[in-house]
């Protein structure tokens, strides 16, 4: 049964005594190699120079904020139980009433801390969460030297108060997701 | 002997002796530069502008990794190994002509180190030691490995060495002298031993292969069956001995191929320019020494295009048609030589 048009038959002829000689197969291939010689690089020089992402890329996280600079994570937790990696944990404190510019809502994260070596980048706390608080974006995890350096904090998470430094996230927010989000029959977005 | 005289020798084989380890140093790096173009890569290019200080961080690296040495190698063989490899590769760039003389001070001097009438004989058997470094230091590390990787460097330069010698032989009959300097002097004006022996320059230069362990002829060392051959159990500058010792060898190699061949310092037009003497001697190695870096070009060019051989197919290739291939020539060659005189 022929599966693909790709298979070639098998020749064991005799080799010529030019093709015994291999100096022009030996040539060919010494030409095809300088060929590559010249080519254009597949490699870039990575930290100066950075391949064009997608959009919607899903890279380093961030923890939003409103609009009025308050802290959307109401630290439910959804997100720490979608994640397929368990590589979310956080710590929920009740916000004081002296508090209210600082978190959206009266229950806020103490701690948030992702992993970033456990965490494997699927999207799901973004998917998971009602507040539109967790959003994966297109920066990239930097390296670091030890392992405890990857486990980021609310420091690393969370984006700059300033407005002009805020992190755009409008790419990933498309309006099938803003739609699903709104829908109150699912039981997280209520 | 005059004083000057011994000054400007001293200063010659010291200025040869740095140019080969500065040579060598930068052949590894040119290696990995070529190896990454063909591999359509950029290479190493952190240390310093395009990666020219990577050779310097590679040395001290090997410098200050662990000198280890088996519990159960033989000590004083083992030592021995490396340093043999590193003194017979530097050895040989004694009698090789650089260019044409200099004139300092009214005095004429030869740009070579010795001009010894037998220069080629010297060669060879300077080179010939050369595996002994390889073989001493391979059963000296008692690791299987190590001596398997030796065991066929041994008869790989055995096998390759015969061809290698009848090819020089042809070579010699139609230079009628064992002077490299004299055969340079006879291939000016474009009359290179490369168009009149064809088929010796490709003997030559595929025993020089052989010679210089490069691939496809790398067997004593190969990653992949013998994790290093000959230097599995070697490391820090030891190592770096050996890698030395190659890179120079292939430096030799590049020398003597573009010496007896490609018409050594000659080059097209270059007489008639009217250069003053030093600086025909200085435009002379240069033109010499561009030769060398095109050969060492190839030999990596070679590495990275053809697959190692099998080790049957390099001791049929050696002994079965290496080998009659140069008596064939030399016996024509001998007959032309007698029809023409």
């Amino acid at each position: 049964m022929q599966l693909t048009n790709r298979s070639k038959i098998v020749s064991n002829k005799k080799m010529t005594f030019v093709e015994r000689l291999y100096f022009p197969a030996i040539f060919k291939g010494m030409m095809i190699t300088l060929s590559h010689f010249f080519a254009k690089k597949a490699t870039i020089d990575y930290p100066k120079e950075k391949r064009e992402f997608s959009e919607i890329y899903r890279g380093q996280h961030v923890l939003k904020r409103d609009d009025q600079g308050r802290e959307r994570c109401t630290a439910c937790g959804l997100c720490a139980l979608a994640c397929p990696a368990e590589a979310i944990t956080m710590v929920a404190e009740e916000r004081l009433p002296s508090e209210e510019h600082l978190y959206r809502e009266e229950k806020y994260a103490k701690t948030y801390e992702i992993n970033m070596l456990r965490c494997i980048f699927c999207g799901l706390c973004e998917e998971a969460c009602p507040k539109e608080a967790i959003f994966l974006t297109k920066r990239i995890v930097d390296a670091e030297y030890s392992r405890d350096k990857f486990i980021y904090g609310k420091d690393k998470l969370v984006e700059p108060l300033e407005l002009d430094l805020r992190i755009d996230i409008s790419k990933r927010q498309i309006p099938e997701v803003l739609e699903f989000k709104k829908d109150k029959t699912q039981r997280h977005n209520k | 002997m005059n004083i000057d005289y011994l000054i400007f020798k001293i200063v010659l084989i010291a200025s040869i002796f740095g140019l080969s380890l500065l040579v060598a140093m930068y052949a590894t790096l040119m290696e990995r530069k070529v190896a990454a173009f063909f591999q359509d890569r950029y290479g190493p290019n952190r240390a310093g502008k395009w990666g020219l200080l990577q050779p310097l961080a590679d040395g001290i690296k090997l410098f200050f990794k662990e000198e280890f040495v088996p519990s159960s190698a033989d000590k004083l063989l083992y030592i021995l190994g490396p340093s043999l490899s590193m003194f017979v590769a530097l050895l040989t760039s004694a009698v090789i002509p650089w260019g044409t003389p200099v004139v300092i001070g009214g005095k004429q001097y030869a740009l070579q180190v010795a001009d010894v009438n037998v220069g080629i004989l010297y060669i060879f058997a300077v080179v010939s030691i050369g595996v002994y470094g390889i073989m001493i230091g391979g059963w000296a590390s008692n690791n299987k490995y190590a001596l398997l990787g030796a065991i066929r460097a041994s008869s790989q330069m055995i096998s390759y060495e015969l061809a290698l010698g009848i090819s020089i032989v042809t070579l010699v009959m139609t230079a009628q002298s064992l002077s490299i300097l004299e055969i340079v002097e006879q291939q000016k004006g474009m009359h290179w031993n490369a168009f009149y022996q064809p088929l010796g320059f490709i003997i030559f230069t595929i025993c020089a292969f052989a010679e210089t362990n490069r691939a496809p002829f790398d067997l004593p060392e190969c990653e992949t069956e013998l994790i290093g051959g000959y230097h599995t159990e070697y490391s820090s500058m030891k190592l770096g001995f050996y890698l030395f010792a190659e890179y120079i060898n292939m430096f030799i190699s590049g020398t003597l191929i573009s010496a007896l061949f490609l018409g050594g310092y000659d080059f097209p037009f270059i007489n008639d320019m009217g250069f003053s003497q030093n600086t025909l001697a200085a435009v002379h190695f240069l033109v010499f020494f561009c030769k060398i870096s095109f050969v060492v070009f190839v030999f990596m060019w070679i590495r990275w295009t053809l697959p190692r051989f099998r080790y049957d197919q390099l001791m049929r290739l050696g002994w079965k048609k290496l080998i009659p291939i140069a008596c064939i020539n030399l016996v024509i060659t001998g007959v032309v030589v007698l029809l023409t005189q």
